[in-house]
């Protein structure tokens, strides 16, 4: 099922983007505030952005593209993180994260089929004397396991 | 009847507020009065939830609690562990920067004060700049974000720079596997943390700070900035800090999720909302830092450790401690352990009574295979290591580093060939591109890496060439320290990567 991707107005971009002009170096808060008004960047913020900022339209791009977090095409609609972190592997995180993925049968930062979850890793979550570690949906897990990351998964799936 | 509930993401992740809910709901059904507070941790992650019910002058602690014995809690009936402060694990530990970690409110000025809290900044506030340095420099204070740089000597470059505005710039990207330390302050003692950034204000002539903070931490964002509310609503950030009629104001911004940001100019280049590539130094941000103005950029642990220096005295801070590592450090303790948490004390404990001893050796029963230490930068240890005391300097011999204070244990099913192969695999995803040796290198390492693992021990020699370049030519630590755990991994366990010792060494 394709996602469809927002197309916000051209005016709701730009007040969102001059909210934050007032910082020292607003493109950072800029960038996550669009993320979190719409789950992704819209290509149509990058020259808006450039205007408001006075800088070039690649050097918007090249930051977006530089950061993990910042998204063009929007995650499904949950989103399952996974620690592949040193802590986490000490404590069979490895063998988590490929459960996930067979699990869901997608790629790291891949949707499955229907839309429903996207799969990314993460490099630590702070929980790392309580590992393997996930964070559902924002939602952070300690101890996770196969069987419990199933049921998890068979809740959010529907 | 005051009930502690801990609202750290560790407690979180393992059921506590599900805990909060189910005795906020019980009490209410029984009528009862309570007043439940959500405290940060006391640290011990493998009691979380760890619940602290005070009634009568007297505090006790249960664990981990489950929402089940919820009713058992209430009744009283329920087996306590006792005071916290009574248990082996947190007895044996010197708090100072933790000091009320998990004892208060984190949200309470009124809490932190009853405590101890703003008692270093009046003090400060009485104190001329170079004072104010000069106490940091007594305090033998190092950075705890890893280089350990002298905290007193870096606040007197950015005193002496003239500019019409400074920094300081709180590092919250803690981005190493196997540590939690400064997430954990931000949400239990969030206001130590804004304290010790008023007095590096102070001491440098900064007036405005921002703490980046990882987006991995979510709860730590959200607690961060309702306490700079609060400290703003109640006069102790604004125009005039506490009435004295100093300025120091500060800001949270929120990381975007790359490791190398951590990376003190990378993090500047962020900031600016460049990409976060590493700058070259000189000039060094102490001079030439956030828009090109004189910056302090510490680690959250640096900071949060200026107010109790400010409180008891430079020179009692530096009591303790081991050599030139003076103080206490909070160490924490990771992946396969019995009993991990955050455990603060002074340096000079060997690395094996830590591991061992405190942290009761393995979740798996399993023996002890390999510690990581200092985060995906840092050296394997192996348990022949173990006498080596916790210092800068005595782990600087071991060919290792401190960094920021993670220990991650290994039990005997460690695969170290694999554990190395993800150090170059970790650098080549987070790697920033700007110079050759860390872009390409890392590339290279998981390649070579795996033709070793295909039995072809011959392309051991290439891969100690290779680190060495990535050591020699590197721009940042990131590339120039990933080597360590890759050699430290072929040095320790040469069997592993099929060559003997001796071809090894
Ligand atoms: C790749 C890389 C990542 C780093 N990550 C962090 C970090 O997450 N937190 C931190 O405080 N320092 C980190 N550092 C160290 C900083 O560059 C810098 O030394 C530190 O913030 C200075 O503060 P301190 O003197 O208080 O330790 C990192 C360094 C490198 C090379
Ligand atoms: S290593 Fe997984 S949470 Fe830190």
């Amino acid at each position: 099922m394709p996602r469809d991707i927002p197309q916000p107005e051209v005016d709701e971009i730009q007040s969102l983007i001059d909210a934050q002009l007032h910082l020292e170096g607003p493109l950072l808060p800029i960038l996550h505030a669009l993320q979190d008004a719409y789950g992704i960047v819209p290509v149509a913020a990058v020259p808006l952005i450039a205007a408001a900022l006075n800088i070039s339209r690649a050097e918007v791009h090249g930051v977006i593209s530089f950061y993990h977090d910042f998204r063009s095409l929007p995650a499904g609609r949950h989103v399952v993180k996974i620690c592949r972190a040193e802590a986490c592997q000490a404590m069979g995180g490895a063998a988590l994260a490929d459960h996930a993925l067979a699990r869901l049968g997608v790629e790291w930062h891949g949707t499955t089929e229907n839309g429903a979850v996207t799969l990314e890793p993460v490099y630590c979550l702070g929980l790392c004397a309580c590992g393997p570690a996930a964070m559902v949906d924002g939602k952070l897990l300690g101890r996770v396991d196969a069987d419990r990351l199933d049921r998890i998964i068979g809740e959010i799936e529907a | 009847m005051k009930i502690y509930v801990p609202l750290d993401s560790a407690a979180k992740a393992l059921g506590a507020d599900e805990v909060a809910a189910a005795i906020a709901a019980e009490a209410e059904a029984r009528g009862l009065e309570i007043e439940l507070i959500r405290n940060g941790t006391r640290g011990m992650v493998w009691l979380e939830p760890l619940v602290e019910v005070e009634d009568g002058g007297e505090r006790l602690a249960y664990g981990p609690l489950t929402p089940a014995e919820v009713p058992a809690l209430l009744d009283r009936t329920l087996d306590t562990l006792g005071r916290v402060e009574d248990m082996p694990f947190f007895a044996r530990q010197t708090r100072l920067t933790f000091a009320r970690c998990g004892l208060t409110d984190p949200l309470s000025l009124a809490d932190y004060q009853a405590h101890g809290g703003l008692s270093g900044l009046r003090r400060a506030l009485g104190m001329t700049a170079e004072a104010v340095v000069d106490e940091v420099k007594t305090s033998g204070l190092r950075g705890r974000g890893g280089a350990g740089f002298p905290t007193g000597i870096k606040w007197d470059t950015v005193r002496m720079a003239h500019a019409s505005q400074k920094y300081i710039v709180c590092n919250a990207d803690e981005g190493d596997s196997g540590t939690f330390a400064d997430r954990m302050i931000i949400e239990g003692d969030p206001f130590c943390l804004i304290e010790g950034m008023i007095i590096a204000g102070l001491g440098t002539g900064a007036t405005k700070g921002y703490v980046y903070l990882r987006s991995e931490y979510p709860v730590a964002i959200e607690l961060l900035r309702q306490a700079i509310d609060i400290a703003r609503a109640d006069g102790v950030l604004g125009s005039s800090v506490l009435g004295s009629g100093r300025s120091f104001d500060m800001e949270v911004r929120v990381g975007a999720g790359a490791y190398v940001c951590g990376e003190e100019t990378s993090l500047l280049n962020s900031l600016e909302g460049k990409r976060g590539v590493v700058r070259a130094k000189p000039p060094l941000p102490a001079l030439e830092g956030f828009l090109g103005r004189p910056t302090v950029v510490n680690n959250v642990i640096s900071l949060a450790t200026v107010p109790v220096i400010f409180e008891k005295g430079a020179q009692h801070y530096a009591d303790f401690g081991l050599g030139r590592s003076k103080g206490t450090i909070p160490v924490q303790i990771a992946g396969n352990v019995k009993y991990g948490g955050l455990f603060e004390t002074a340096f000079g404990m060997p690395l094996g009574e830590l591991v061992n001893d405190v942290a009761g050796g393995t979740a798996s029963g399993r023996p002890v295979k390999a510690v990581q230490i200092g985060g995906p930068l840092g050296a394997y240890f192996a348990t022949a290591d173990f006498d080596t005391p916790f210092g800068y300097e005595e782990f600087d011999g071991q060919g290792g580093l401190i960094g920021h204070a993670g220990l991650v244990v290994f039990d005997d099913s460690a695969d170290m060939l694999h554990m190395a192969r993800f150090a170059m695999e970790f650098c080549a995803v987070e790697s920033c591109g700007k110079c050759t040796p860390c872009r390409l290198g890392a590339v290279r390492g998981v390649e070579t890496l795996d033709r070793i693992a295909a039995g072809d021990t011959g392309a051991v020699p290439l891969l100690t060439d290779l680190c060495e370049v990535m050591k020699d030519g590197s721009l940042c630590a990131l590339g120039g320290f990933t080597p360590y755990p890759v050699l430290s991994a072929l040095q320790r366990f040469p069997e592993e990567f099929g060559t003997v010792k001796e071809a090894a060494e």
